[in-house]
Order: structure tokens, then sequence, then C-alpha cells
């Protein structure tokens, strides 16, 4: 499984980040959570900042940040 | 039924003596911090709830391929309502380049987006009345109009960094649904974040018109600053660039000069530089335009602000 984390680098990209290990490991699965900060990466996918992307499917973009249980659930969605 | 609780908590329990200045003071202090508060709760709410719809991924497809002044006008309003922040400039300038929105309607609604918002709206409503607020709203967004059109009117395509046009967002890129109570999840959160960032400015803004009020002479900068001194209003504009803040940290600041007689397009002036026209907001844009635009983006701001100041001053 592939999560990547969308953010140019503010505080709410790194909670993102966090968010996400967080999430796959109480999930137990194996997944590499990736930080993608490159501006034309991002923009493939989201202008709303920080974004959560699931196997390459949009599963969250901007403000305010979900829950780990909801970022959970939106793994779960994918797998 | 605000004026009744604040009066009984000044006179029924600190029981302090009828009419002095200090109970007046106070009485003012909790009668206006209850009604901003208030004030500004339920209308950061209601407007969430409206920005919810208007994320910035539609704002761009209502704007792509719009004739100019249509455009300008559209992108000023939709400024309002889509949420916005300086650090997410370069994304948004991008994605709106990308799908064929013109140069100066996304400067347009550049321009807009940080100087007429809900929070400015509520703070100059609650402190300064109505008239004020609409024609801070009036003049923010024909600022934002005319702004963009003549930007648009310049053919400066040249002065966008070239790697703007070589990003291809991809067929991907779609709003995300969202059920009417998530909504609400996010009007609730925006409303507590908002509060949480200007609750203390907005204290000792009431403050300042509750206690200061007696102790400076009202007219006390209207000798420097009045009306009839010709360098007020860009001397206003000149201090408003290097300060960089959102209208909630600007209003208070703007309240405490007006009750010492600053004058009001001078006060107005002041506000828009300060949102407008910022030096962080400069360094973010720069990295998506040349230095060329740059300049000319600051220099037609600095023109209009500044006219929008003596315009006031002299109606008024």
């Amino acid at each position: 499984m592939e999560i990547k984390v969308l953010g140019p680098g503010c505080t709410n990209c790194y909670k993102m980040e966090e968010l996400a290990k967080k999430a796959s490991t109480e999930l137990g699965i194996d997944a590499t959570v990736e930080k993608v900060s490159d501006i034309q990466e991002i923009m493939k996918y989201t202008m709303s900042t920080p974004g959560l992307v699931v196997n390459g499917k949009l599963k969250h973009s901007g403000k305010p940040l979900p829950d780990t249980e909801k970022v959970k659930e939106l793994i779960k969605a994918e797998m | 039924m605000l004026k009744e609780f604040a009066s009984y908590v000044t006179y029924g329990l600190i029981k302090l003596e009828h009419g002095s200045r200090l109970a007046d003071a106070l009485e003012f202090f909790i009668y206006d911090t209850i009604k901003i508060f208030l004030l500004l709760s339920v209308i950061i709410f209601i407007v969430s709830i409206i920005r919810s719809y208007f994320p910035p991924e539609k704002t761009k497809k209502i704007l792509s391929h719009k004739k100019e002044f249509i455009g300008n006008i559209l992108a000023a309003l939709l400024g309002v309502v889509t949420p916005f922040c300086s650090c997410s400039a370069v994304p948004l300038f991008i994605g709106f380049v990308e799908a064929g929105v013109p140069l100066g309607v996304t400067f347009s609604f550049l321009i807009s987006s940080p100087m007429v918002n809900e929070v400015a709206v509520v703070l100059l409503w609650g402190l300064f009345g109505w008239k004020i607020t609409a024609i801070y709203i009036g003049t923010g967004l024909l600022v934002a109009i005319f702004g963009g059109f003549i930007i648009g009117k310049l053919r400066l395509e040249k002065w966008v960094e070239e790697y703007v046009y070589k990003i291809h967002t991809g067929q991907g890129q779609e709003t995300l649904k969202q059920t009417f109570k998530e909504r609400i999840q996010y009007a609730k959160w925006n409303t507590a974040d908002i509060l949480k960032r200007v609750w203390l400015f907005i204290l000792i803004a009431i403050g300042i018109g509750g206690f200061i009020h007696g102790y400076v002479p009202q007219d006390f900068l209207t000798q420097y600053a009045g009306p009839k001194n010709p360098f007020a209003v860009p001397v206003a504009v000149a201090l408003g660039v290097p300060l960089y803040s959102n209208a909630a940290g600007v209003i208070p600041i703007v309240y405490a000069l007006m009750e010492k007689g600053l004058s009001m397009g001078t006060v107005l002036a002041f506000m828009m530089a300060v949102t407008a026209l910022s030096l962080p907001e400069m360094i973010i844009l720069r990295k998506v335009i040349k230095m060329p635009l740059l300049a000319i983006f600051v220099g037609i701001m600095t023109v209009t602000i500044i006219s929008v100041g003596y315009l006031f001053n002299w109606v008024m």
C-alpha cells in the first residue's frame, strides 16, 4: 500500500504525516508513507494542502485535519 | 438583554459606584465584548458553511476562460467566499493560470481574498458600524476589480515564471464530496480556529475603546495626520506594507488610531495596505511571477489604495 502526504512544509502537513503513520501502524498494514513537497507533484492532486493520497487516489485535502480514526477509515476504503 | 447583563455585572456583582468613569468603562467593555464575540461566532459559522461550497477547485472552474472585466468582478466576489491563506497562494496561482483563468482575473482574486473577508466584516461592523463596513467592502472590491483589470490589460503574461505554464494538473484533480454533516463540522472547526487566533486582539481593541477613551485627547493625532495633511495617506500606506497581519490583527490598531483623530480615508488606506500589500506575500508571489510583474502589481496597488484614501478624506 502506498500513502502520500502532500504539503510544502507547513505545520499541518507534518501533523498529517504523523497521522498517516500512526493510522497505518494501528491498522497493522504494510504501507509506505511518503512526504511529497514538490509543488508540481502536489498540483497533480489538489490545490489545498495538506493532502492525503492512498494508492494514487486523493482521499483528503485542506484544513481541518481528520482525526486518526477518520484516516484509518480513508485508508481502509482503499484496501 | 446584553445591556442588562452588563449593568448587572458592573453594579450588582462588582458593586461599582453608579456613573463613575470606571463603572462606565467596565459596563461598555462587558457589553461590547459579548456583542462582538456573539456576532463573530454566528457570522463566521454561517460564512464557513457557505465557503465549504466554494473550494478553490470550483472557483477555478467558474473563472476559467472568463472574459475580462466580468471575470474580474466575479473573481473579486469569489475571493470573499473562497477559503484562502497566503501560504497557499502559490498552488492557487498555478492552478488558476493552468486552468486558463486570465492573469488579471487571477490577480483580482488574490487582491480581494485577504482584504475582504468575514472576520474583517464582523469586526468593522461591531466596532465602527455598518456604514464604514459597507464602504470598506465596496472600495475593497473596487480595488480588486480595477487592480486586476489593469494588470490584465497590460498583457504581462511573459513575466510569469515559465515553469508555471509547464505544470499540468492531473485529470484526477476533483473536489471531494462532502456531506452536510461534514460541512457543519468544518464550520465549527473553522469558527473555533479563527476565534482562537483573534480573541486577544479583539479584547485589546475593546479595552482601548473602553478604558483609554477618556485619557488621551480625542484629536491627539488630528494635527499630524488629519484630513488636512496631504502626506497622511501615503505615510499610512508606507507604514502598512512591512506590517503583516490579517484583518483581525489590524482592526484593533485602526480602531485606536481613529479614536484619536486619524481620518477615515487614511484609516481605510492603512488597512488595505496591511492586508493586501504585505511584504511576506510579495516574497511568496515572487516564486511564481518575475520581478517586473511583481513591481507593477505593487505599483498599481499602491496608487489605487492611496487614491481610495484621498477620495474618502475628501468626501467625508
